[in-house]
């Protein structure tokens, strides 16, 4: 559905996207992830025909951005950064004109008021844009990627600004287009791509340092295995009762020893080991009861952390 | 580009803009006319009106040109317009046109002044000598208002603030027209012969005379289209750069 080869933008000197390709399959729910300047609304930027790229290709559907404009733009609904809104129009008028702007050929009533009922702006269509809330604002923002039903929608941090309430219904919407749609969506918001997309692309310093289904991300950075255990007895019989286990390559008793049933140690094992068995057994035999023990999976926010960080430990680049 | 062209129209209409163009054109023209024509006794002649009637255009030009590009893009609704299906050309054509239908509408509007008067004008030399004038002065100037409009259009969208727009324009424009009087005071021959060739101010006397002179006319049409391109050009320039 959209191919990007070799993508470069250079802004004077310097690189505001280096060198980067992926591929969307149709009906990808994709994320964009990364820090502030990563690179990740140049990229939508250029997608969308706003901007030009310096060398590479980047091709919707069959057509090539740049070379066929017009036909590629008709596949793409769009929503910037900022919801491009005039306020001196009501809703409903701003939606006619998005209608007619992109030359769409559908019952134009039936579909703006489809497209009022999926964003929740029915009450709204009659009010200038002016006049409405944020969270309303950033709605018809997305009512007007909507119209036409095109193909792929891109959205450019669609929650921000918003209250947890409107954030969860963005997100739900998401969620629903991705049925119909190819949706790419960035954002700074961890949970939110967790929530929502089948597969994230993190961004940093212009280029892609990670690009996986958000599924086996996780599992990818959990190259360490992290337990927590709780045990009764005396700290440094467990810590020795601990070492002697093998594959444990680091075991460290919290500070926090006030818990009358026991001590937690956090415990990371090489290449992933399961030792829960092996645990359970040492303090069997030496008579230490386990009061708890839970694995620790580490969450996007570690991945993203990782990955983002300058010398990133391990460059996760499968595709 | 339908779209663009019926909303930027509207929007003339919808903010107090396009009423305050429409209002103060009218007052300031109609006052100009009386006074050249209609108060001026033995000196009366559509001639001198014509010239004031360039000047107001060019003082007006700039309250309906420096809307057009830079509060789109202060808005941020260019992203809108430049990624939806429609060409740059197209973009910036439809907007050029609502602005020059505005324009043109309130103009032949004062132009309704010419019959009302000749219908009283009882001597009939005088009468063809200037009802003549006046139609090729009219023509002109609707061309001269294009020239004007995209001039505005140009400057507007070099910025994103609506001020510095306007203010450019009136710069501009006023330069343009003062080319003519500044080159009776210029010593070197070529530069002369250059601004005065380049003059929308020179060109436009031989319409006051009563000649009706096809290569001004081509002269104006040309100029709007070398601004327009060039506001084109501006905008290809920054997805560029």
């Amino acid at each position: 559905m959209l191919k990007v080869e070799n993508l470069v933008k250079k802004y004077g000197d310097k690189y505001a996207v280096s060198d980067i390709s992926f591929t969307i399959k149709d009906r990808e729910v994709v994320g964009f992830l990364g820090p502030n300047g990563a690179g990740k609304t140049t990229v939508m930027n250029i997608i969308t025909g706003y901007l030009s790229y310096t060398s590479g290709a980047c091709t919707v559907d069959v057509y090539e951005i740049l070379e066929n404009p017009t036909e590629a733009k008709k596949l793409i609904g769009y929503l910037p950064d900022e919801p491009p809104l005039y306020p001196e129009m009501t809703v409903k008028e701003y939606l006619n004109f998005v209608y007619e702007l992109k030359g769409c050929q559908l019952n134009r009533d039936k579909h703006i008021m489809e497209i009022c009922e999926v964003t929740k702006i029915v009450d709204m269509k009659d009010r200038l844009i002016r006049n409405l809330s944020k969270g309303y604002k950033q709605r018809v923002g997305i009512a007007q990627a909507l119209i036409g039903n095109p193909k792929i929608i891109i959205l450019d941090e669609p929650t921000v600004g918003l209250d947890p309430k409107q954030i969860i219904e963005i997100r739900n919407l998401v969620r629903s287009l991705g049925r119909d749609h190819t949706v790419i969506l960035s954002t700074h918001v961890l949970s939110e791509v967790q929530a929502v997309c089948d597969r994230i692309i993190i961004m940093n310093k212009g280029r892609i340092v990670a690009d996986e289904r958000t599924d086996r991300l996780t599992e990818l950075m959990s190259g360490t295995r992290r337990l927590s255990v709780r045990i009764k007895g005396n700290k440094k019989e467990i810590q020795e009762m601990l070492s002697g286990i093998e594959k444990i390559s680091y075991a460290e008793a919290s500070r926090d020893v006030t818990q009358p049933d026991g001590i937690t140690f956090r415990i990371e094992t090489k290449d992933g080991a399961d030792v829960r068995e092996e645990i359970f057994y040492a303090c069997a035999e030496r008579k230490m009861p386990i009061t708890a023990m839970e694995t620790v999976t580490s969450t996007l926010e570690d991945v993203f952390m990782n990955v983002t960080r300058e010398n990133a430990r391990k460059k996760v680049k499968t595709k | 580009m339908t779209a663009i062209y019926k909303r930027e129209l509207r929007s003339f209409f919808v903010t107090p803009m396009g009423y305050v163009f429409i209002a103060m054109f009218l007052a300031v023209s109609s006052f100009a006319f009386c006074t050249c024509t209609l108060l001026a006794g033995t000196d009366s002649s559509v001639s001198s009106y014509f010239t004031l009637e360039l000047i107001i255009m060019a003082l007006m030009t700039p309250l309906l040109t420096m809307r057009s590009f830079a509060e789109e893009r202060k808005q941020k609704t260019e992203q809108l317009l430049l990624t939806a299906p429609v060409t740059l050309p197209g973009f910036v054509i439809a907007k050029f046109l609502a602005c020059y239908t505005v324009f043109a509408i309130t103009f032949l509007v004062t132009c309704i002044n010419f019959p009302v008067m000749f219908a009283y004008l009882s001597d009939m030399n005088l009468f063809q000598y200037n009802s003549v004038t006046a139609l090729g002065g009219c023509i002109a100037l609707l061309l001269i208002g294009a020239v004007f409009i995209s001039v505005g259009m140009m400057i507007s969208a070099l910025t994103e603030n609506q001020l510095i727009a306007a203010v450019g324009t009136l710069t501009v424009l006023a330069a343009l027209l003062a080319a003519a009087v500044a080159n009776q005071y210029i010593g070197f021959a070529p530069l002369r012969a250059f601004l005065s060739w380049l003059s929308i101010y020179a060109r436009f006397s031989n319409f006051s005379k009563g000649y009706f002179d096809i290569a001004a006319l081509i002269y104006y049409a040309s100029f709007a289209a070398v601004c327009i391109f060039i506001t084109v050009r501006i905008y290809e320039k920054r997805r560029w750069s």
